[in-house]
């Protein structure tokens, strides 16, 4: 009896130690990404105020409608979607078949070029990048960016591609070739539609490691080529800019990555500790 | 192992999973053949330009000539180049050891059974998916010294408050702090890959010896987890060198040059001072850096598996 309540306490005591626990691990995400949405909805008065107001008498979603209406927001939002999605396509377009050649070949050691790819500093690849682009005449336009982005996109789409193939089953495959079907009709109608959950981690993971890109369009960015990140860097160096606009803009800009983060949790999380893959 | 087999640094290094020569099939070479392209057009051709950069002397809007190692000989001598070297050394030691100690700790909650365990995970994991120069922004608003939330927060427990970034004496650790809060959640999740494939009988002979949770973590959990804490080590360590958008936005290597990491300073030569070649030639010798640390950790990794297959 005294043994039945004793493991009842040690059960609760448990419990409500994990429980604080938890509250203290997700505390500091929780907390910065609050305080930012706090910051963003604030007049300066109040983001300027000690102590610090968390949840203001006033709500300022001017900070907001400033985001929008001012600076080119749209045409660097634009430039964003058009680097992000084409880079992302072009990997995908190259990289599954890749991944698929490279797993049912069994050649995962040329995953070494991968990562190279990963260990490289993106300078290094900029230098030279940013020469040719030059030589080109293309450094006006997106094509620069949409290209130095395949560097982190491709090497994430291959690298978990190889790793889903290789657990699809060949046979399917096999009898797919022995109806008399060729190599590429096979991937095209038997093995693709088979990878599709492998596709969409992988797409996710390169939407976002490109969305958040920062240094490459530091370089070869102009005026009226800038994605997001380079565009909400450029608000806070060039202008004094007052606190609300600017955490209103960061927000802008980084919760597309935040939605599909939350949505798309499950496989971000699969896709990560499989190809423990970053860009950059 | 399912996380170590799948990495690629573990595939590309693992010795026993060898990809049988002579088995590979010709017929699968299509495949591979466009992104072979891409891989020769956007990596190794750029690498091997940026070696001949290195090589000559290349300035932005001027001509360019070989000078031979003239450009590795000036870094030598150049104590801008040999400090940021020390800096990023020491700023990879910090951003290595923390998270790796958090994440572990994480890891070792968030696999057990929790109440929304989904949602926490989703938010815990949050700081490493957001954009980098949008978090930067707002971690600079909360290190400001006077109006920053930090300091008022440290005021609710009694620490005076800080200067963070703004002074040459803590603006290492306080990017460090950034760079912990962004990646802890990236270790948790490499951990927590290596704590789902622990096997249960060890614990249950644990228990009936007599075991306490601490023995326990020390003499099993540990030693079986020990090559994924190697992994994220690994990649922590690579992602910490490189290290560029968190202290560029928020610090510019500043004060003075207090921050300026190598990845930083190469920004600075090869951009700011448009000097291309002695930026080239610093890419190939941080490059080198980069390889020798990893190639060190890899030699661990082998030593510690022998040891573990050993012992068994």
């Amino acid at each position: 009896m005294t043994h039945d309540l004793k493991r009842l306490a040690w059960k609760a005591f448990d419990r409500v130690g994990t429980t604080i626990c938890v509250v203290l691990v997700v505390s500091p995400a929780l907390f910065f990404f609050l305080w930012m949405l706090s910051l963003s909805l604030k007049y300066e008065i109040d983001n300027g105020a000690y102590p610090p107001v968390f949840i203001p008498d006033r709500i300022a979603w001017q900070n907001y409608v400033g985001v929008f209406a001012s600076n080119n927001f749209l045409l660097y939002f634009w430039n964003s979607v058009v680097v992000t999605g084409a880079a992302t396509l072009l990997a995908l377009v190259v990289g599954v078949p890749a991944g698929y050649g490279i797993a049912r070949m069994k050649a995962e050691r040329s995953a070494i070029v991968i990562m190279i790819a990963r260990m490289t500093p993106g300078l290094s690849f900029l230098i030279p990048m940013f020469l040719i682009f030059q030589w080109l005449g293309l450094l006006g336009t997106l094509v620069p960016q949409v290209i130095i982005h395949l560097v982190v996109t491709v090497p994430i789409v291959i690298w978990i591609m190889i790793g889903y193939f290789e657990t699809t089953p060949i046979e399917l495959e096999e009898a797919a070739m022995i109806d008399g079907a060729g190599r590429w009709q096979t991937f095209l109608r038997v093995t693709l539609p088979i990878a599709k959950p492998g596709i969409v981690v992988s797409m996710i993971l390169s939407v976002i490691f490109s969305w958040n890109n920062f240094i490459f369009g530091v370089v070869l960015a102009g005026r009226e080529t800038r994605t997001l990140p380079v565009a909400v860097y450029n608000m806070l160096s060039f202008e004094q800019v007052s606190w609300g606009p600017l955490a209103a803009a960061a927000l802008v800009v980084t919760l597309p990555v935040l939605v599909l983060t939350v949505l798309a949790q499950r496989q971000i999380v699969a896709g990560l500790t499989a190809g423990a893959v970053k860009g950059g | 192992m399912s996380v170590t087999a799948s990495s690629p640094i573990a595939a590309v290094t693992d010795e026993t999973e060898s990809g049988q020569p002579g088995g590979l099939s010709p017929s699968y070479w299509p495949f591979v053949v466009p992104a072979l392209v891409v891989v020769v057009a956007t990596i190794l051709l750029p690498w091997a330009f940026t070696l001949w950069m290195s090589v000559s002397e290349w300035k932005i809007g001027e001509g360019h000539h070989f000078v031979g190692l003239a450009n590795f000989a000036h870094m030598l001598a150049d104590r801008r180049f040999g400090e940021s070297i020390e800096r990023t050394l020491a700023y990879t030691v910090l951003s290595v050891v923390a998270p790796l100690v958090f994440g572990t700790a994480a890891a070792l909650l968030f696999n057990r059974n929790l109440p929304f365990r989904g949602l926490l995970r989703g938010i815990f994991v949050m700081p490493m998916m957001a954009t980098p120069v949008a978090i930067a922004l707002v971690w600079t608003m909360m290190f400001h010294p006077q109006l920053g939330v930090l300091n008022y927060l440290l005021s609710l427990i009694g620490i005076e408050p800080q200067d963070w970034v703004y002074s040459p004496d803590t603006v290492i650790p306080s990017l460090v702090l950034v760079e912990t809060w962004q990646w802890t959640p990236l270790v948790m999740l490499i951990v927590l890959g290596g704590l789902a494939s622990l096997p249960r009988d060890p614990y249950e002979s644990a228990e009936i010896d007599g075991a306490n949770a601490w023995q326990k973590f020390r003499y099993l959990t540990l030693p079986m987890i020990t090559p994924f804490l190697l992994v994220a080590v690994t990649i922590r360590m690579i992602d910490a060198l490189k290290s560029f958008d968190i202290i560029y936005a928020i610090t510019q290597g500043g004060p003075g040059t207090a921050s300026e990491t190598t990845n930083l300073y190469l920004y600075s030569v090869a951009f700011s001072y448009s000097d291309l070649g002695y930026g080239s030639a610093i890419a190939v010798v941080f490059f080198a850096l980069i390889i020798l640390l990893s190639m060190l950790l890899l030699q661990l990794r082998r030593s510690s598996a022998r040891l573990a297959g050993g012992s068994k």
